[in-house]
């Protein structure tokens, strides 16, 4: 059986986290398509150059624009039939839809799998990443969510599958947009990069977010904050780092005046280095960081951006 | 305005949950146990409308043992009116406890189901959304603002790019994120006087709906530990460290 990937797009581009998800499923079998359902007829041929998927699966519609669950699910549900498995990221726009599908198509979703271990067997972080249970799915469609940091993606470029629409767009009267408020920033995203400097309560104050600022323009890095910064309203909700915020693993996280709660540990706790400054040599953080700086955040981030 | 609210029984968020010793499962033993965070938010937002003006009952809803029945007088304490203990097994799964809730949903008719985004046990975060799918309803998850304008439902969501509005007719699915409310403390009159309110059981097995398990946990294990590196005494260092140790920058 094929496998289906919903594509996580805006529209213009197909987000980097529709990457880690194909890979994932090329773990699952070689015939993987993808369902993109968009509002710019232009999107399904950019997406077609995608390594590793021979089919995309193209719904075009104005009504498709922002993607709403309550118009997506019931075309998932009719195109997954034909499916051995569905997958979508864990990021707030697959944890929105896939349920719904699920639900149609009456299947247990798997949520947020970290790991494959065969077509029915899955791992997946429980209890925010403090224990990893491996699940098995007995429904013949099995709906999935991917933790994208667990999967290296595939390529942009490099494929040429073959594009074929998809007609039958659900009609939406349930729900409706209003409005968006979408952070622009020059700076990567932080599900998607490399380098990323977090602050957290030990800030003080969202004015001082421009110390990490300055070090993330000399790095390219993303800047993030743990749940306390973001709670405290130093910074917005769409930085915060975390279980319940952005799941990330880039190759260097430097935390800043974060103690370490479980919660932010289980969303950065993949990184490959991590840095820890706390002026607290007692703070959690340490305990899972490669290099820790006990001192004054104050005085060491002026330092390290000149020193960087 | 009559609102629903389902709750969940799990571990305290302050506990460190390990495997069993022979890794079948997570070890629940003498744990502290609580309402799930989330849930607690889809309380106060709850009693916030009732407070208002905007709504007129609240009925708090579980899916559980009977020991489920503490978090439901919890919810009595924080002002739910009155309580519906659904008696399953552990540990159902969220489809079955959506069709289960949905079983509820169509008995009493509310005009709005407020549930938490997702339960920080299995961390799923599913419920909410195939609830709306079994009743057809509308969903407005991960809700970080809520107004009620008539006949519909103004909510902002946390999404991963920052904010988005959407307007969803009543009756509706809310699902909670973190900063929609800052719930409140039950006070002790309030907790003695939820002894009084109605809590109803009934048995899963009544409701007509499939509770079979799709799904078997095979094992649970803890996660590959990150040993503790290092601590550098200065800024030079650090950043020699990650230059030249490292490779980072």
């Amino acid at each position: 059986m094929s496998i289906l990937v919903i594509a996580e797009h805006d529209n213009t581009s197909i987000r980097p986290s529709t990457l880690n998800t194909i890979a994932a499923a090329k773990l699952l079998g070689d015939d993987i398509h993808l369902f993109v359902a968009t509002n710019n007829s232009e999107l399904p041929n950019s997406a077609s150059t995608i390594e590793n998927i021979s089919k995309v699966i193209a719904s075009i519609d104005d009504t498709l624009e922002h993607q709403l669950p309550e118009a997506l699910a019931p075309m998932i549900k009719e195109i997954a039939t034909s499916y051995s498995h569905v997958l979508a990221p864990a990021t707030t726009f697959g944890k929105n839809l896939m349920p719904r599908a699920s639900a149609l198509l009456d299947s247990q979703q798997i949520s947020d799998i970290s790991g494959v271990i065969d077509q029915d067997t899955f791992k997946r972080p429980i209890y925010a990443g403090s224990c990893i249970a491996t699940v098995k799915s007995n429904d013949s469609i099995k709906l999935i969510t991917v933790r994208a940091t667990a999967f290296d993606p595939v390529q942009l470029i490099g494929g040429s599958a073959a594009v074929e629409s998809f007609d039958s767009v659900a009609s939406n009267d349930k729900s409706e947009f209003v409005s968006e408020e979408i952070a622009k920033s020059d700076r990567p995203e932080l599900t998607a990069a490399d380098v990323i400097i977090s602050g957290g309560r030990g800030m003080q104050s969202g004015d001082n977010f421009h110390l990490l600022e300055t070090i993330a323009d000399k790095l390219g890095a993303a800047v993030g904050a743990s749940r306390a910064a973001v709670d405290a309203g130093f910074v917005p909700n769409d930085y915060q780092v975390g279980q319940t915020g952005k799941i990330v693993a880039p190759n260097l996280y430097i935390a800043v005046g974060i103690s370490g709660a479980i919660q932010h540990l289980a969303g950065m706790k993949d990184s490959k280095v991590i840095v820890a400054i706390n002026k607290d040599e007692d703070a959690p953080i340490f305990q899972v960081s490669d290099y820790g700086l006990v001192a004054d955040l104050f005085n060491v981030l002026p330092e390290l951006a000149d020193k960087i | 305005m009559k609102i629903l609210v389902p709750i969940k029984r799990v571990v305290d968020y302050n506990v460190k949950v390990r495997p069993l010793s022979d890794n079948s499962n997570v070890d629940l033993n003498n744990v502290k146990m609580a309402v799930n965070p989330f849930c607690e938010i889809a309380v106060e937002e709850a009693v916030r409308l009732k407070e208002s003006g905007a709504a007129t009952e609240i009925i708090a809803v579980t899916v559980g043992t009977s020991a489920s029945q503490e978090q439901l007088r919890t919810a009595l304490a924080l002002g739910c009116d009155r309580a519906i203990l659904i008696e399953s097994e552990e540990n159902p799964e969220p489809l079955v406890i959506a069709k289960a809730l949905a079983k509820i949903a169509e008995e009493e008719n509310p005009d709005l189901i407020i549930l938490g985004k997702q339960a920080i046990d299995g961390d799923n975060n599913q419920t909410g959304q195939m609830l709306s799918a079994i009743l057809d309803l509308p969903q407005a998850t991960f809700a970080s603002n809520l107004v009620i304008e008539g006949q519909t439902a103004n909510v902002t969501r946390e999404i991963d790019g920052g904010l988005q509005t959407i307007k969803v007719n009543l009756p509706a699915i809310v699902t909670t994120d973190l900063r929609l409310n800052e719930p409140r403390y039950a006070s002790l009159p309030n907790i003695m006087k939820a002894k009084k309110k109605e809590l109803a059981t009934k048995s899963i097995n009544d409701l007509g709906i499939d509770t079979s398990a799709r799904t078997e946990i095979i094992s649970v294990e803890l996660p590959p530990q990150r040993q503790a590196g290092i601590k550098v005494e200065s800024v030079d260092e650090l950043v020699d460290k990650l230059k030249n140790e490292a490779k980072a920058i």
